[in-house]
């Protein structure tokens, strides 16, 4: 008996840790300060009810210019594994200062999916941005919505309203779900409450930030819409002219359904763009799946895996730090809305305080956070 | 219906860990005794809405 109760005690220590840890991932606060361009700020639910005071009722940072102009969206956080997204949007939230027009900015766009890591993938439940003040510590997060919050999945996921089929897991996937519908899955509803954000808003290009593994031949690239081809075409031309890396353009397939790239600009009047930087730590042929890979980019086994030219996007010892792959965000989506404002200048939108990406090379993410100690009263958000 | 299927889920994974607890006890092996409890965990933290 004495054993018994002495197995049983160990393995509550067990469960106890192992729940701890769990918790802590699914409910870890990230401070978010709102910089001085942000007017106010609403959440998803305030475009569709349902969604009010649940799990996705993700924050919309909305920052406004003294000039009238045109509204941008951008946002973080589709797939919470890919974190530069997440981070080029926080330093927009936190740094930019607009001149015209107006930026929606929602962060985490699939709070649910960053409450959770990859079911057997061994990813840690966190990782901190080294910052002047110690470090800022985000949630990993998953490229899915959390089975706590979504289940069952089905045996093949028929997206709507297309009824394309797509595999079973990506009915929790939120790149995979637009434009969504009021009475569907909590991805779907996501979805539509972003669509609902869109048009209400009147949007005109909506940006949605990712990272691919170098095994996806979608890769360091602008995925537009073709209402947005010419847009992104002269972004990628400014931008691998004059920033100091290249990214290229791919064309929004219409048969592939569920993307945001394809659905918001097909169910709205926006153009939409996705950007996609490179991520080893999402790669398959990668070593040990810790912290240091998320955020150094290195890794001698998909460094390997390039040797033998099994990637579409280059490597080396170097690898792919996260400074490298905020700067390609905050840079593209700056030189594309300088194209835009060139182009529409009735609907242009004029931002400053942004650091380009030499400048996060150079000084790295952390110097572009804001110290949550030191925010203003009413000015601090958790996310 | 899937509110269903996910009451159904979580009853059956009580029933298995009840399972897992009455194994547990009717063990007279220390090795088996623990296999059980360390298979028991993931099915508790299920029930606790950890993971």
């Amino acid at each position: 008996m004495i054993r018994k109760a002495a197995i049983a005690g160990l393995g509550a220590v067990l469960a106890v840790l192992a729940g701890a840890s769990f918790h802590r991932g699914r409910h870890l606060a990230e401070p978010l300060v709102a910089g001085p361009g942000v007017a106010r700020v609403a959440t998803l639910g305030d475009y569709f009810a349902p969604l009010k005071g649940g799990v996705n009722d993700a924050h919309v940072y909305i920052l406004e210019g003294q000039a009238p102009g045109g509204t941008v969206l951008l946002l973080g956080g589709t797939h919470p594994e890919e974190p530069a997204g997440r981070l080029a949007a926080w330093i927009f939230a936190e740094r930019a200062e607009l001149g015209q027009g107006r930026l929606l900015v929602v962060p985490t766009a699939n709070r649910s999916a960053s409450t959770v890591t990859r079911l057997g993938g061994a990813y840690p439940p966190d990782f901190t941005v080294p910052t002047a003040w110690g470090g800022q510590k985000f949630r990993m997060g998953d490229r899915w919505s959390n089975p706590l919050d979504q289940w069952p999945d089905p045996e093949v996921y028929l997206h709507y309203p297309s009824r394309q089929q797509l595999a079973y897991v990506d009915i929790r996937n939120l790149n995979r779900a637009f434009p969504g519908r009021p009475g569907g899955t909590l991805t779907e509803r996501t979805c539509y409450a972003i669509m609902e954000l869109v048009r209400r808003e009147k949007v005109d290009i909506a940006i949605d930030f990712h990272e691919a593994e170098l095994q996806y031949p979608v890769i360091s690239a602008i995925v537009a819409h073709e209402r947005g081809a010419d847009l992104a075409a002269a972004a990628s031309m400014f931008t691998s002219s004059f920033e100091g890396f290249s990214i290229g353009v791919e064309n929004s397939p219409k048969a592939l359904r569920g993307l945001s790239h394809r659905e918001i600009g097909d169910a709205s009047g926006a153009i939409s763009l996705l950007l996609e930087a490179p991520e080893p730590f999402l790669d398959a042929t990668r070593g040990r799946t810790d912290r240091a890979l998320l955020l150094t980019g290195r890794d001698e086994f998909v460094v390997r895996a390039g040797r033998r030219g099994l990637l579409f996007e280059k490597i080396d010892e170097n690898g792919w730090p996260i400074d490298v792959r905020v700067g390609r965000h905050t840079s593209t989506v700056l030189q594309i809305l300088e194209n835009w404002t060139a182009d529409r200048p009735d609907r242009g939108v004029v931002v400053a305080g942004v650091p380009r990406y030499a400048e996060v090379v150079e000084k790295g993410v952390g110097a572009f956070l804001t110290d949550p100690k030191t925010a203003p009263p009413g000015r601090l958000f958790r996310e | 219906m899937a509110t269903i299927v996910t009451a159904l889920y979580y009853l059956l994974t009580a029933f298995v860990a009840v399972l897992l607890a009455v194994n547990f006890l009717k063990r007279k092996n220390w090795q088996e005794e623990a296999l059980y409890i360390i298979v028991l965990v993931p099915f508790l933290l299920r029930l606790l809405r950890l993971k």
